[in-house]
């Protein structure tokens, strides 16, 4: 079943054109990766996805439902949740809090606080300290584990490994890798080219604004990426 | 494309400007002193709107407390003139006390930001006016008038107060317009437009505000002074009153904040709807109150600026242009550019 | 020993200064807003107290019960219809809009009651004028320990709906980030309405008790907005305690000044504030961010 269909999106930042067109699919429980260079528009898309950017064309169907001109907070009802690129937790308020705020019951296995803590152990002492204080990694995983608490039937995440030492990133693919295997639908923003192809069953690679190669994971090699990525070979523009 | 500072249309209407100011000097001469008392309002009110644009729309600086000064102009020269003074000359001198106040205070208020100036220069007011209202030699609560203004005659009075005021206000406007087209003019720009960045260029913030700061002092000290001279009495609670800064936000948000002409549109429509309708009572002043609400909400750029927005018109030069030129080919200039 | 008196009256003073401060502050935290016509609004909840007592004679503490919810409604009203457009727009636009509705509402008070000076002392009863002598110089009025013991409550009430309930952290979160407060599912427009509301209620009340208290009429807002202001910067603008001590620190300032001599009560306020300000601190819980 197609939990998201995107279609001919256009998005703009001003007067720049940052999404050109572009249509994607995600079918229930695939995890898509969407890479692509710095200022493709791979932000620009997860944010009108999740309705904190308004497309000036085109639309947005989630399980169905045109979501083109629903406001954020009731994506999060229908079941969207970003993981904001930069992490942006509340940093006034403590772990727990930042992930009390975001709590949405839903029928069926609910994420909850306890549920959070096991899938983040590193968290689990961190509860009462304030989002300001924590490292990347443990913010992270604290801005996953508030997505997760919206229960969602989508979830979007944006460069999580922006900023982060390889062994905090390897923390928190670890517990992508739980949720994969759990049959969440996912789409993530991936720079690094290596942990998309191993984690993603399929890769959508963006550039300027426009998709330029799509396929599964397992049949693309990363020549093949890399020359969409860069535009070589007159892949792109 | 070139930058360029005058077209024909700045350039008439300078022009225009300057017949303006010098016709405006013989209107003593040929209009009777109610129309003058009339005119020495209108360019009281044309003050103190080009002060307070100044401080808010140049300096990103909003004042809810500029009648301290309006007041201290006022009781200055009241306190000048009860030490044997010309009336004349210490109107001068109290805006130029109010300008040497400024300063030290500018030390004080220039750390707040947003509304903690705003209402800080408030308290300020407030405070100069139970000061003043506690001094009996300057009438105390109860008020005072100008009685040396009793040694000339109604009309001499008249004509005096307007030509200094008239003097005043082309100084003023022409202050402010030499330091717009300065590089002065281009630094406030900056600081309105990021702050930090402009001070990372090496754009002197905090000094240019103070300017600002104390050209509104000097400009708002004058307005009060011209103010006691044209209804020769005044008393703490109104010469201090916040319904300056009332009338001073309705005429720079009406006109357009930050452009030159735009506080002189809104002095005008200030005085005509004054003029027309201050008898009307209540509803007037709802219906100023609810104008300004609209203003902000729907044009925030008043009518000047809206006007300049959407046309591109820029009548006095005070900022830079773009005209453009031959259309020039740009793959010659890159082939150019490789040889 | 008249001086321990004035403090302790100067404390209880404080509680109806840090009850104008409170709603100042939450929407100060919350949206970055200072409402220029909060002192206005202060007004207006008194007169609509009286509105009621003119129609069923009753406490005053009583009457305040519709009253209320009306305020509520006002609050929420003009946070919708008005201060949300001004919200994303800089510092200027809601200083304007603001300042446009307190004179809006001053006058249109002006219209619909006269410009005499009112009191709903008198409809107090007893509790406007009775005390408890504690010594020979020293006595506690009643409605200033009860103004005193209101702001308590209120301040603490607000203080735990903030950190205890889901409304309060999400407007918390809507507070310090309201962009990604959106992104988990909180509406930012219903949770600043909310803020509005109970800022305005909360008006309501302290307006109910400087109309015991003391007097107002149609233009008695600008005054009280600046106490309510002086309140909170010398509180230090970070948090709602901060406007209790903030609010006690005025009350003190003024009954000393007004030992000195009755007319340097207010002026003895605006020297503290002035200083405060001027101080490296610049307030006496630092500037911290939000409500928290």
């Amino acid at each position: 079943m197609t939990v998201l269909a995107v279609k001919n999106l256009d998005a703009r930042h001003g007067l720049l054109q940052a999404v050109r067109e572009v249509s994607l699919d995600v079918e229930q429980g695939e995890t898509v990766a969407l890479v692509g260079a710095n200022g493709a528009g791979k932000t620009t898309l997860m944010r009108a996805i999740a309705g904190a950017h308004k497309p000036a064309a085109g639309t947005i169907t989630f399980n169905g439902y045109d979501v083109t001109r629903v406001p954020a907070h009731k994506r999060v009802d229908l079941g969207i949740a970003l993981v904001p690129e930069g992490r942006k937790l509340f940093p006034q308020l403590t772990v727990e809090e930042n992930l009390l705020v975001a709590k949405r019951s839903r029928n069926g296995a609910d994420w909850d606080v306890a549920r959070v803590l096991e899938a983040f152990p590193l968290l689990k002492p961190l509860r009462g300290k304030r989002a300001a204080t924590l490292s990347g990694g443990e913010q992270q995983a604290t801005a996953i584990g508030r997505a997760l608490m919206t229960n969602p039937r989508l979830l979007l995440l944006d460069e999580v490994s922006l900023g982060l030492a390889p062994v905090a990133v390897d923390d928190v693919y670890r517990s992508l890798a739980t949720l994969i295997e759990a049959g969440t639908t996912i789409l993530l923003v991936e720079q690094d080219l290596r942990r998309a192809l191993d984690n993603a069953h399929r890769v959508v690679c963006m550039l300027e604004g426009r998709v330029v190669l799509e396929g599964a994971a397992k049949d693309l090699t990363r020549e093949q990426i890399t020359e969409a990525y860069f535009g070589l070979r007159g892949a792109g523009a | 494309m070139i930058v360029q500072r005058w077209g024909r249309l700045s350039a008439s209407a300078t022009g225009f400007a300057f017949a303006l100011a010098i016709a405006l000097m013989f209107v003593p001469l040929v209009f009777g002193l109610a129309t003058q008392e009339k005119l020495t309002s209108l360019l009281i009110l044309v003050l103190m709107a080009s002060m307070w644009n100044a401080l808010a729309g140049y300096g990103g600086l909003v004042s809810v407390g500029q009648q301290a000064f309006i007041g201290l102009g006022a009781y200055g020269t009241v306190w000048l003139c009860n030490h044997n003074w010309n009336p004349y000359r210490a109107m001068i001198v109290a805006a130029l006390f109010c300008g040497g106040v400024s300063i030290p205070l500018s030390f004080l208020v220039l750390r707040f930001r947003g509304a903690q100036f705003a209402i800080g220069m408030w308290v300020v007011a407030e405070a100069a006016a139970i000061l003043v209202s506690l001094d009996q030699s300057l009438g105390a609560g109860t008020g005072t008038s100008l009685i040396e203004l009793n040694y000339y005659t109604p009309s001499q009075r008249q004509h005096y107060t307007y030509w200094l005021t008239l003097g005043m206000v082309i100084f003023f406007l022409g202050l402010l317009f030499v330091l717009l087209r300065s590089r002065f003019g281009s630094s406030m720009q900056a600081i309105r437009d990021d702050e930090q960045a402009a001070a990372s260029v090496g754009v002197r913030v905090v000094a240019g505000k103070r300017l600002l700061f104390v050209i509104a002092a000097l400009g708002c000290g004058a307005a009060g002074a011209m103010t006691l001279a044209n209804t020769l009495f005044i008393e703490p609670t109104s010469i201090f009153g916040v319904d300056y800064t009332a009338w001073m936000i309705f005429m720079v948000i009406v006109g357009g904040l930050g452009t030159f002409e735009g506080p002189i549109i809104g002095a005008i429509v200030l005085f005509l709807i004054q003029n027309e309708w201050s008898n009307s009572g209540v509803w007037y002043l709802v219906g100023l109150g609810a104008a300004a609400i609209a203003f902000a909400l729907v044009l925030p750029r008043g009518i000047w600026g809206t006007l300049e927005e959407r046309t591109g018109v820029r009548v006095m030069p005070v900022g830079y242009r773009l005209r453009r030129t031959a259309k020039v080919d740009a793959r010659r200039v890159v082939k150019g550019a490789r040889t | 020993m008249t001086w321990v008196n004035d403090v302790i009256q100067g404390i209880l003073l404080g509680g109806v200064y840090a009850l104008l401060g409170c709603g100042l502050a939450l929407m100060f935290g919350v949206m970055r807003i200072i409402n220029l016509a909060h002192g206005d609004l202060a007004v207006l909840g008194a007169y609509f107290i009286m509105v009621v007592l003119d129609h069923w004679n009753v406490s005053p503490f009583l009457a305040l019960l519709p009253v209320l919810p009306v305020m509520l409604l006002i609050g929420y009203g003009l946070q919708v219809t008005m201060l949300d457009r001004s919200l994303r727009s800089g510092v200027l636009i809601p200083l304007l809009t603001t300042f446009g509705l307190s004179i809006v509402i001053q006058n249109l008070l002006l219209e619909k009651f006269s410009p005499d000076v009112r009191s709903l002392g008198g409809n107090a009863g007893a509790i406007a004028t009775s005390s408890w002598r504690i010594s020979n110089s020293i006595s506690i009025s009643a409605i200033g320990a009860l103004g005193l013991g209101v702001a308590i409550a209120v301040l603490g009430g607000l203080q735990l709906f903030l950190s205890r309930t889901q409304a309060g952290r999400q407007m918390r979160a809507t507070a310090q980030d309201p962009d990604t407060a959106e992104l988990v599912g909180v509406n930012a427009r219903a949770v600043y309405a909310r803020a509005t509301a109970i800022a305005v209620a909360i008006a309501a009340i302290a307006g109910l008790f400087l109309a015991i208290r003391s007097t107002f009429f149609p233009f008695a807002g600008p005054t009280q907005l600046i106490f309510a202001f002086e309140a909170v910067v010398i509180g230090g603008m970070g948090s709602l305690w901060g406007t209790l001590a903030g609010g006690i620190v005025l009350g003190v300032a003024q009954t000393i000044g007004a030992q000195i001599d009755p007319s340097y009560a207010v002026l003895a306020g605006h020297l503290v504030f002035l200083a405060v300000l001027a101080s490296p601190r610049g307030g006496l819980f630092s500037l911290r961010g939000a409500t928290q």
